[in-house]
């Protein structure tokens, strides 16, 4: 081990005492110093072993591009599980690599304590290793042709999943009654009804038609496609799977990366440093903090937030910290604006509405309630509209038909068509699509092989 | 106990990103080959010298996904502290679209995908599989396409060229000699090379003859359509054969021989007499390409206008012609213009040696299915 690794072991060593002393509790991390490629790799895969498909190549390409030409640099990568993993970047300094590590010990922090982590797998390195192994299987059996053809579709709703969704949901409930109970006891009377023959028949229920619309479109399908065979159904379940895993990031980037920022400082603070080192950790501080004026920084808004809770609570006499370890524990990004996003941080922070008015982008509100509310709508679905599967058995005739919940913002239409042709090749029958063109238009739009692209309404 | 820990492996054999990075790039290339016919008619290729790369929008790439279009709806931003409503951030779509900055991972981007290629790169798919069709043994052979053949052993030569085998065997031999035969202590006098020698294979001759309508009556669209086709087949011939000479000729009422880059870049006007054309071309076949040493292939791009009385002699002249070359291609441009055939194109129907090839141009990416029409292998087959 060299003079740069050892210097940097002890400083890490130190930072994970200084964290401890503040009452962080992460899960024991291990950290590894690599080069920039495998950064890149590790980076557009989500973590190392993941399933070869060409997206991921194609997210490597991109960000190799952009590390070699001096645009980004990918400076902290870690892995939800325990023990935790961690990367550090070969080309860093010492003193850049010691804030990466502060700022990832509050991540697994993070991991560890969040209620929203509560039911990740913390082997999940092992688990997509065994999934990889098991897709190179099967482009072996069927060859990596066809593989890649269904992971295409399979990916193409990737984000379509609900973690409480149980196989039974894509069923209909032969155990509801039809009809609510008129009164809370009703039905303690009718046992005594039972068996004199009397009682109506359950009506005939079809099982493809769920008796809630379901929002996990990947379980819907593998459920009852009539087309997929077993080995595709077991590709949608891995990619289920991993998506799942990698859904409460999805839910927590703003929070997960305000807590992290917040212990970073604070941790640094902690250090002895020289007045160079702490001039070189004032601007990649401030770098990571950077706002940017079209789409918000994660780690600004949360940063923000969080240290305005504990001011706030510290000008109320309570303890600041000790609220902080609550929020951590309990918010999601939805949860944290709504609850604690107040009129001074949106003031304070200039946050505002803009839109598209002609030919020009144009701030067209600064309440901060509406700021507020469309923040919270944005997160609420993480950008990706809510679709529903209401029926496999559309029209008797196998057919899928799906929802999009309208919330007001249309779909990109022309990538709607071409996801529906990826949920035809899962579902091999004609798929239909309800949504709306604005508030008072609605549009039925449908697909498959023999029709084409066809508009309904 | 193990709370924290820091390693460094070594990761040089780790290639899993560069190996999922070469089948994007595979997929590049197919979607590119789906989009030749339009790639073929991209204005910017034809207008360069054909040294640059070229970046080609690719469409095909996109993860499609349901998405949000958000391009007409309100979205939170942050300001440097002065922010106030009505004020522009962009204006005219300029400054920094969609997909730049960070996150922002829900508004509708750029949906395409630039892919970088050199001409050379393009021109091989292009003309993977074109060829001279008809082409024959002629007398005088000139038309050359090197070839490479390893033919000799010596003891100097690039180190890519070293002949393993060789110089193993050099080296016992040597070791042998001095009583101790084994494989070590190379020197250089042990070293072999394969060498080469350039093997030229002489084909026919082969002479493309093409003649443009520079008329009055070919707009724009008919300009253009027609260069991009000449444009790709001067590129085919040149990349594919050595030695293939081809001759330029421009027309209206009169035809004459003009450079290349005169052809390429210049305009006339007046009326269209198809036959000077013709005639110009069945001289030259007297003076400097007679049928029995050369394979000729004539060309003809017009947008079919001709003078109505010229017809009857531009049937006579071009059945002279199809009878002495291997191949003649008459491509008319008719962008929506005409629901009817021109004059012209009806009198050639009455042409029926298959060796006359016509096609009808009515859009940009009908270029490249004329390329395939004229230089596919079993054209003159199929007429």
């Amino acid at each position: 081990m060299g003079g740069y690794a050892r210097e940097l072991e002890a400083g890490i060593e130190r930072i994970w005492d200084v964290a401890q002393s503040l009452g962080l509790r992460p899960f024991p991390t291990h950290f590894e110093i690599v080069p920039a490629t495998v950064m890149y790799e590790i980076g557009s895969y989500g973590m190392p072993g993941r399933f070869s498909h060409w997206t991921h190549g194609k997210a490597y390409q991109v960000q190799k591009m952009m590390y070699d030409y001096g645009l980004s640099k990918i400076y902290e990568l870690v892995i939800n599980t325990n023990p935790c993993y961690a990367f550090l970047l070969e080309t860093n300094t010492v003193l850049q690599n010691k804030l990466v590590a502060a700022h990832v010990l509050a991540h697994s922090d993070f991991f560890a304590n969040s209620a929203h982590f509560g039911e990740t797998s913390r082997r999940m390195v092992d688990t997509v290793t065994l999934n990889a192994d098991r897709i190179r299987t099967y482009e072996f059996e069927h060859g990596a042709d066809d593989v890649e053809k269904l992971l295409d579709a399979v990916l193409s709703i990737q984000e379509h999943v609900d973690p409480h969704a149980t196989p039974a949901d894509a069923h209909a409930d032969h155990r509801r009654p039809a009809t609510a109970p008129e009164r809370a006891y009703d039905d303690l009377w009718k046992l005594s009804e039972r068996g004199n023959g009397n009682e109506p028949q359950p009506e005939r229920v079809n099982d493809m038609r769920p008796s809630r619309p379901m929002r996990d479109l990947l379980m819907f399908i593998m459920e009852h496609s009539p087309r997929l065979t077993d080995w595709e159904r077991d590709v949608v379940a891995i990619v289920r799977a991993e998506m799942l895993y990698f859904y409460p990031q999805m839910q927590t980037k703003i929070i997960n990366e305000g807590w992290a920022s917040y212990w970073h400082a604070r941790i640094m603070r902690e250090l002895e440093l020289s007045e160079d080192e702490y001039v070189e950790f004032a601007q990649l501080h401030s770098s990571i903090l950077q706002p940017s004026q079209r789409s918000l920084n994660p780690y600004h808004v949360g940063f923000r937030i969080l240290e305005d809770i504990e001011r706030r609570w510290n000008d109320d006499g309570k303890d600041g910290r000790a609220k902080l370890m609550e929020v951590r524990e309990t918010e999601s990004d939805v949860s944290l604006i709504r609850n604690y996003l107040t009129e001074d941080l949106v003031r304070d922070m200039d946050l505002f509405l803009y839109q598209k008015v002609g030919d020009e982008v144009v701030i067209v509100d600064k309440s901060w309630e509406d700021v507020r509310q469309r923040l919270v709508t944005q997160l609420a679905s993480h950008g990706i509209p809510v679709i529903y599967a209401e029926d496999g058995d559309y029209e008797g005739n196998r057919e899928l038909y799906l929802r999009h919940s309208w919330d007001g913002t249309p779909l990109d239409m022309n990538y709607a068509r071409k996801t529906l042709e990826y949920v035809n090749r899962l579902w091999g029958r004609r798929v239909w699509l309800d949504t709306r063109k604005s508030d008072d238009e609605p549009l039925l739009i449908s697909y498959d092989e023999k029709h084409g692209h066809q508009i309904h309404a | 106990m193990f709370t924290v820990t820091l390693e460094s492996h070594d990761w040089s054999l780790h290639r899993k990103g560069a190996i999922d990075q070469a089948r994007h790039k595979r997929k590049v290339k197919e979607a590119i080959r789906e989009n030749l016919a339009d790639i073929v008619s991209e204005q910017s290729l034809i207008t360069t010298d054909g040294k640059k790369i070229f970046k080609v929008p690719i469409r095909t790439l996109d993860e499609y996904r349901f998405r949000f279009d958000t391009s007409e709806q309100k979205q939170v931003g942050q300001g440097d502290g002065k922010s106030q409503v009505g004020d522009v951030l962009e204006r005219g779509g300029q400054q920094g679209g969609p997909g730049k900055g960070q996150g922002a991972g829900d508004q509708p981007g750029v949906d395409y995908y630039e892919a970088e290629l050199t001409m050379d790169e393009l021109a091989g798919m292009i003309f993977e599989d074109l060829s001279l069709p008809n082409l024959e043994e002629k007398r005088m052979q000139e038309l050359e396409s090197p070839a490479v053949r390893f033919t000799d052993i010596r003891k100097s030569g690039p180190f890519s060229n070293l002949d393993k085998r060789r110089t193993i065997r050099e080296n016992i031999k040597r070791n042998a000699l001095q009583g101790d035969p084994h494989f070590g202590s190379l020197t250089n006098d042990d070293l072999r090379f394969k060498t080469w020698e350039q093997d030229i294979q002489r084909e026919s001759n082969a002479v493309v003859i093409a003649m443009m309508d520079v008329s009055g009556s070919m707009g724009t669209f008919e300009k253009y359509v027609s260069r991009a086709f000449y444009f790709w087949m001067v590129h085919f011939l040149r990349t594919k054969y050595d030695n293939v000479e081809i001759v330029f000729v421009a027309h209206h009422t009169e035809a004459k021989e003009v450079t290349e880059e005169e052809f390429f870049t210049r305009g006339e006007s007046g009326g269209t007499k198809a036959s000077s054309a013709y005639q110009l071309a069945l001289s030259l076949l007297e003076e400097r390409y007679q049928p029995d040493r050369w394979n000729i292939y004539p060309f003809h791009f017009s947008d079919g206008d001709n003078w109505p009385s010229d017809n009857e002699l531009c049937l006579q002249l071009t059945s002279e012609l199809v009878e002495r070359c291997n191949q003649f291609g008459y491509g008319e441009i008719r962008q929506g213009r005409y629901s009817y055939q021109s004059t012209l194109m009806h009198t050639f129907e009455r042409i029926t040696n298959p060796k006359f090839v016509s096609v009808t141009i009515a859009d940009k990416a009908d270029v490249y299915p004329a390329l395939r029409n004229f230089f596919g292998t079993e054209v003159g087959a199929r007429g």
